[in-house]
């Protein structure tokens, strides 16, 4: 890259030839022209070196220290990974509440998402109403939709247990037994399965009809066309909605974090609501990002919490790379035209 | 093609009765589950809603429905908690991180969709890598980069970081600057427009929808935001947003099930009442990211 272009073409500016003269004219359109890429794209620059590159970096850096904010970090080489692997007592119940979670809701947003697709695709009337009703609890702030399904799944009182109740059926305690608590965050993932709804929704109606009929001709039924024109014909965009949603569950942080808080608060009636009751009750809403919230956040154990972020890295980008690559088996790719 | 159609729609005859009666059973059905589902994803809402007009004796009762009528609660809400201070708050989080975002991101996409330089595909790659990347991972050492700056207790570590690039807006608005004709493009540049001056222009005009929809996801995401909030103000209950206020509602005062149901229920309104009135950039929204990403 030409440092100074404005003398450069100075010392040219008798041109010899027109042949000679061009070149440096053309110089500097192409440093104007990377003068222009360059400050077109400076906000990102600044914004990827400063709030991506440098912390990513630096995370790598404190997962081998000791920090607790007020020292400066203390080199302590795999302390905090062997105690992560080894000693943790709460990462194993983490890691596996939040694979519970994953391997639970995600498979049940895409079911539920593509069967009101469906139902919505075949539906003759009140379509716009009705896709109306399934989006709108995508859109409710998750705090305030936490908050209702902790109000609506109150053991004693609540109208999910009251309705229950009215059938014969004495409901679970919910959000404050240990076994219900992961299943009610799951009910609430699922209502707010919206956004999906409609992606799969546009794919489903993007379906083009003669497939349809050519299947109807050779004597497909129902089944059989869902299972062999829809599916096929949707599947890039399952793998979307897999992708993002399973990225989504290994950040799952504020449901669970506002449930276990009020749960607890209205168990105890105490006013603090703070670290004691994450993973209310009994370690079953510890998610991983709630146990990282807890170890950098209120203990300010910052070495050890970048250790934990590093984990949550290396483990979303293999698990992405796992379902992309496997994708290709049952992804169906349109023939090239 | 006329030819060949004509004569097909000539044989399409009326489908026999039993194939008729199927369909209509099938339709019934399909209906019948569609309401059944709807009942289900709407009935949260109106027990938040009946809930939040009861008495607290009632929301501590069996009873589903308010009796008295107590439209009083959602006065009582602002007395209980300093809730304007909240959604003063979250209004300046909202705005502030808006404008910056929409201004910064959408040059970068500009550059990204339309200009041809060395670098652009692995530009653009690592805007989607930063796309999938976890908060948690770079949480830490930006904690303690604005620890350093002072600035941990206020809402600056959670507005500033928009002013420079949001990888979600700069993907949404390079899938839309693609589809841009170059025609409008060299257009402008036949009449003397620098690029520079085409970006602020003609691009902006032409990508009004898209970037319709990018301020909206801005504003949802940043009404919505809870962790980063928590994380930087949770502290300092002055600079509480809405959505940690709520969250500390009813620890806080110890307040009723029937006000903390009305504070939920206001909110949820402003997202709601946005959503009926921009529908349309909303879908074309998740359209674009959805279905041509």
């Amino acid at each position: 890259m030409r440092l100074r272009p404005a003398a450069d073409a100075g010392a040219v500016s008798v041109p010899a030839s027109p042949a000679l003269a061009r070149r440096p004219g053309k110089r500097r359109a192409a440093w104007r022209r990377r003068r222009l890429v360059l400050l077109l794209m400076s906000p990102w620059i600044v914004g990827f070196t400063v709030f991506f590159g440098y912390p990513l970096v630096m995370s790598v850096y404190l997962s081998f220290t000791h920090y607790d904010l007020l020292s400066s970090p203390r080199w302590i080489g795999t302390a905090n990974y062997r105690y992560l692997f080894h000693d943790d007592p709460q990462v194993w119940t983490a890691v596996k509440n939040t694979l519970w979670y994953i391997a639970v809701a995600v498979p049940l947003q895409v079911l539920f998402a593509f069967g009101i697709a469906l139902m919505l695709a075949r539906a003759r009337r009140g379509v716009g109403i009705f896709r109306t009703i399934f989006y709108l609890p995508a859109l409710a702030p998750p705090v305030a939709a936490t908050l209702g399904f902790v109000y609506i799944l109150n053991p004693a009182t609540g109208p999910v247990n009251v309705l229950l109740g009215h059938l014969g059926v004495q409901g679970p305690l919910w959000f404050h037994d240990p076994h219900w608590s992961k299943p009610a965050l799951v009910a609430l993932t699922v209502w707010g399965v919206g956004n999906t709804m409609v992606i799969f929704l546009a794919a489903v109606l993007d379906v083009p009809r003669h497939l349809y009929e050519s299947a109807e001709l050779d004597g497909a039924g129902v089944f059989s066309r869902l299972r062999w024109v829809t599916l096929p014909s949707i599947s890039p965009v399952i793998l979307f909605a897999v992708v993002f949603n399973v990225i989504q569950g290994l950040q799952y942080f504020t449901q669970a974090y506002v449930a276990a808080g009020v749960a607890a608060g209205q168990a105890s009636q105490a006013a603090d609501v703070t670290a004691v009751n994450l993973g209310y009750p009994q370690d079953s809403t510890l998610f991983y990002p709630v146990l990282l919230y807890q170890h950098g956040f209120t203990d300010f154990q910052m070495g050890y919490a970048s250790a934990m972020s590093v984990l949550l890295l290396v483990v979303s980008f293999a698990i992405t790379l796992v379902i992309v690559l496997n994708s290709r088996r049952w992804v169906y790719q349109a023939a090239p035209r | 093609m006329s030819a060949v159609t004509a004569p097909v729609a000539l044989v399409r005859r009326r489908p026999p009765a039993s194939v008729r009666r199927k369909r209509f059973l099938l339709a019934v059905a399909n209906h019948s589950l569609l309401i059944a589902a709807a009942v289900a994803f709407l009935a949260p809402f109106i027990f938040i809603l009946l809930t939040s007009l009861m008495t607290n004796n009632q929301a501590l009762s069996t009873s589903l429905w308010p009796h008295p009528i107590r439209w009083s609660n959602f006065y009582d809400v602002f007395t209980k908690a300093p809730f304007w201070r909240w959604a003063l708050n979250t209004l300046q989080y909202s705005v502030l991180a808006t404008i910056g975002l929409v201004l910064s991101s959408v040059p970068v996409a500009y550059a990204l969709a339309r200009l041809r330089w060395r670098g652009r595909q692995v530009s653009f790659l690592i805007v989607l890598i930063a796309l999938m990347l976890p908060p948690q991972v770079t949480v830490v050492p930006l904690y303690v980069m604005w620890a350093k700056l002072h600035l941990v207790g206020t809402l600056w570590p959670v507005i500033l970081p928009n002013w420079f690039g949001d990888a979600f807006s700069i993907f949404l608005l390079r899938q839309f600057f693609l589809t841009i004709p170059e025609e409008y493009l060299d257009a402008a540049r036949v009449d003397g427009c620098g690029e520079l001056r085409i970006v602020a222009t003609v691009v902006t005009r032409l990508a009004k929808p898209a970037i319709a929809a990018v301020a909206l996801f801005s504003f949802l995401y940043t009404f919505n935001d809870f962790f980063l909030p928590l994380l930087y103000t949770g502290e300092n209950p002055h600079h509480w947003v809405l959505s940690l206020g709520l969250s500390e509602f009813r620890s806080l005062h110890q307040v009723q099930w029937n006000l903390t149901m009305a504070a939920t229920l206001l909110v949820m309104a402003p997202v709601i009442v946005l959503f009926f009135l921009a529908q349309r950039a909303f879908v074309e929204g998740v359209t674009l990211t959805g279905v041509k990403g």
